[in-house]
C-alpha cells in the first residue's frame, strides 16, 4: 500500500459480474452511485463549471482582453521561468535518487525515503518563511547577499526557490517504488553484455520508468505553476515583477476585478485538466508496459 | 559495513551508486534540511519567555483550535464520502466512470488560489449555492463553515487514493465465505470488508487531515482572516510575516512542524503495522 497523494498507477478493475450472495441489491447500489455522483458534483463539478461562467460573464472580447494584458503576460513568463527551472531539476534528483536507492543497498535507506517526503508535510507558508529565515534581510546570509547587492526574497529567485521545495518530492516518490519493484537484474545483465553506465541507463531503465516520470513531472509541473502560499511569502507582489499566475490571481480578485481574476483563473483551470488528461493517459501506458512484461 | 564483499559486490557491477547518492543527499540538504533547521534555530535564539507568549497567546490557541477542529471535520466528512466514491469507482459501473475516476484528483492538480477563488464566490452572499442556503439563515463564505468547505475539497481525493487500491485487492473469496456462513451484506461490509480497510483508512484519514492543517491558499479567500473566529494557523503566521514579526511566525511555524513531523511519523507507524499485519495474515 502506499502512502502518496501522487499514487503510483494502479490498475482499474472491471467490475466483474458477483455472485448475488456479495453484491448489494440494485436499490442499494443506485442509492451509493446517487451519494457518489452527488458529492463529486457538489464539489469537484460545480467549482469547474463555476470558472468558466465567471470568466467569460462579461463575454468573450473582456475575457481575452484580461489575459492580453501585459501584467497577466508578466505572470504568465515568470511561472514559466520558476516552473522551467523547478521541475527539470527536481527530475534529475528524482531520477538520481531513485537510482542510489532502488539499486544499492546501504544504511537509513528508509529515513531517507522518509526525509525526500518531508516537503509535503510542511505548511507552504512555512516553506515560504525558511527561505525567508536563511535569505531574508534578517536571515542568515542577509547581511551578505546585501552586501554583494544580490537579491534573493522578494525576487525571482525566491520565487525559483519556494517553487523547488514544494515540489520537490513529485518525481522521486513516484519512480522510487516503481523502481524498486523492477530490481536490476535487467541492468545487470546489460553491463555484463557490456553496456557502459549511461546507455544502460538510457536503453534498459529509461524505458522500463518513462511513463512513470512522465506521470511525475506532469504532477511536479501543475504544482510548480499553482503554487501560492510559498510563492505569496517569498514575493514582493510586485507587479509585472514578482507576479506569478496564481499571485497575479489573487491581486486581481483583491481589486474586485472578479471577471478578471477568473479569466486568469481559467488558464490555471485549464492546465489542470490537461494535467488530469495526461496523467490518466501516462497511467494506462504504464499498464499496457506492465501487462505486456507479465504475459511476455 | 563489517562485511566489504557486501559493498564491493554489487556497487561493482551497476556503476553510480557514489555520484547519485551524493548528489542526492547535497541536494536534499540545501533544499530541505537546512533551511529546516533554519527555523529550529531561529526559535531557539527567542527566550523562553518569548516563545510562550507567541505559541500559547489567545489568538494563537484560537487559531490551533479552528485548524485542528475544521481540518478533523473535513477530513470526517471526506471518509465516509471517500470510502463510498471508492467503492462506487471499483464495484459498479456507471456512465462517466472514467471521467469520474480521473476527476478525483482535481484538488491536487488544481492550484488552491483558483480553488480559493471559486469556492468564496461560490459560497458567498451572491453565489450559486450562498444564495440558496440564504433564506436559510446559513452563511458559507467568510465563516468557519466555509474555512470547513474549502478543507473538505482539498482532502477529497486522501481517502478515495488511499481506499481504491485495497478495494480493487480484495478476495471475493473471503466475502463468498462471510456469505456463506450467514453473514448479511451489511454485516459482511461492517465486519469483514471494513476491518481489512482500516490501516488505508487511518492512513487516508491522516494524509488529509496533515494537509488541511497546513492549507493557506483555498482558505485565505473563504475566510475573513478575523483574529479568534476565522483565522487558522498559518493564516495567523501570515499576518505575522506581514508585520514583520518574524519572531512570531517562527515560533508558530516551528510548534506547525513539529504537529507536521508528528503526523508523517502516525502514517509511517500505520503503514508498518499494516504491512506486519499483513504478513502474520499470510503466514
Amino acid at each position: 500500500m502506499t502512502t502518496s497523494i501522487a499514487l503510483a498507477p494502479s490498475l482499474q478493475h472491471e467490475a466483474a459480474p458477483r455472485r448475488a450472495s456479495t453484491a448489494e441489491p440494485p436499490g442499494v447500489r443506485r442509492l451509493l452511485i446517487g451519494v457518489a455522483l452527488a458529492f463529486i458534483i457538489l464539489f469537484l463539478v460545480l467549482p469547474l463549471l463555476f470558472v468558466f461562467v465567471e470568466a467569460f460573464g462579461k463575454g468573450a472580447g473582456y475575457y481575452f482582453q484580461a489575459l492580453s494584458d501585459p501584467v497577466t503576460w508578466a505572470a504568465i513568463k515568470l511561472t514559466l521561468i520558476a516552473a522551467g527551472i523547478s521541475v527539470p531539476l527536481n527530475c534529475v534528483f528524482g531520477l538520481c535518487a531513485a537510482w542510489a536507492i532502488a539499486k544499492f543497498e546501504f544504511r537509513g535507506k528508509s529515513l531517507l525515503i522518509t526525509l525526500i517526503d518531508l516537503p509535503f508535510s510542511v505548511s507552504p507558508v512555512i516553506a515560504g518563511l525558511l527561505y525567508v529565515l536563511v535569505f531574508g534581510a534578517q536571515g542568515w546570509l542577509g547581511p551578505w547577499l546585501d552586501a554583494h547587492d544580490i537579491k534573493i526574497i522578494f525576487a525571482v529567485p525566491g520565487i525559483v526557490l519556494a517553487t523547488i521545495f514544494v515540489t520537490f518530492p513529485f518525481v522521486a516518490r513516484e519512480l522510487i517504488p516503481l523502481m524498486q519493484a523492477q530490481g536490476k537484474s535487467e541492468e545487470e545483465a546489460a553491463r555484463v553484455l557490456g553496456a557502459s553506465g549511461w546507455q544502460t541507463f538510457t536503453r534498459v531503465t529509461l524505458p522500463n520508468i518513462k511513463w512513470g516520470l512522465l506521470y511525475g513531472v506532469i504532477l511536479c509541473n501543475a504544482r510548480a505553476m499553482g503554487e501560492f502560499g510559498a510563492v505569496s511569502v517569498v514575493s514582493g507582489h510586485i507587479r509585472g515583477q514578482t507576479n506569478t499566475i496564481p499571485l497575479h490571481v489573487e491581486i486581481l480578485y483583491n481589486d474586485y476585478d472578479f471577471t478578471g481574476a477568473f479569466a486568469v483563473a481559467s488558464l490555471l483551470t485549464f492546465l489542470a485538466l490537461i494535467t488530469l488528461g495526461l496523467k490518466t493517459w501516462a497511467e494506462r501506458q504504464n499498464e499496457i508496459l506492465h501487462g505486456r512484461e507479465q504475459t511476455a | 559495513m563489517k562485511n566489504p564483499a557486501r559493498f564491493t559486490g554489487q556497487a561493482r557491477v551497476l556503476p553510480g551508486f557514489r555520484l547519485t547518492l551524493g548528489f542526492t543527499l547535497l541536494y536534499l540538504s540545501l533544499i530541505v534540511l537546512i533551511p529546516l533547521s533554519a527555523a529550529f534555530i531561529s526559535a531557539a535564539s527567542l527566550t523562553w519567555g518569548e516563545f510562550w507568549s507567541d505559541v500559547a497567546s489567545r489568538q494563537a490557541v484560537a487559531s490551533y483550535e479552528l485548524s485542528f477542529g475544521a481540518s478533523f471535520g473535513a477530513a470526517l466528512v471526506n471518509l465516509v464520502f471517500g470510502v463510498i466514491v471508492a467503492w462506487v469507482l471499483v464495484r459498479y459501473r456507471f456512465f462517466g466512470k472514467r471521467v469520474v475516476d480521473a476527476l478525483v484528483d482535481l484538488p491536487f492538480a488544481l492550484p488552491t488560489a483558483v480553488a480559493g477563488i471559486t469556492l468564496a464566490t461560490i459560497y458567498g452572499p451572491t453565489g450559486w449555492i450562498g444564495e440558496a442556503v440564504a433564506p436559510l439563515g446559513l452563511k458559507i463564505s467568510y465563516t468557519q463553515l466555509g474555512i470547513f468547505v474549502a478543507l473538505t475539497f482539498i482532502g477529497l481525493p486522501f481517502i478515495v487514493r488511499t481506499v481504491q487500491p485495497v478495494l480493487e485487492d480484495l478476495d471475493p473469496e473471503i466475502e463468498e465465505a462471510a456469505a456463506s456462513l450467514g453473514a448479511n451484506r451489511w454485516q459482511t461490509f461492517w465486519r469483514v470488508i471494513l476491518p481489512m480497510l482500516a490501516p488505508a483508512l487511518l492512513t487516508g484519514f491522516t494524509l488529509a487531515f496533515a494537509r488541511a492543517l497546513g492549507e493557506y491558499g483555498s482558505v485565505v479567500f473563504i475566510s475573513s482572516n478575523i483574529p479568534m473566529k476565522t483565522q487558522i494557523t498559518p493564516l495567523l503566521i501570515m499576518t505575522k510575516l506581514e508585520e514583520f514579526d518574524y519572531g512570531g511566525a517562527t515560533a508558530l511555524a516551528v510548534v506547525m512542524l513539529v504537529v507536521s513531523f508528528l503526523l508523517l511519523l502516525a502514517i509511517n507507524l500505520i503503514q508498518w503495522w499494516a504491512s506486519r499485519h499483513h504478513r502474520t495474515e499470510l503466514a
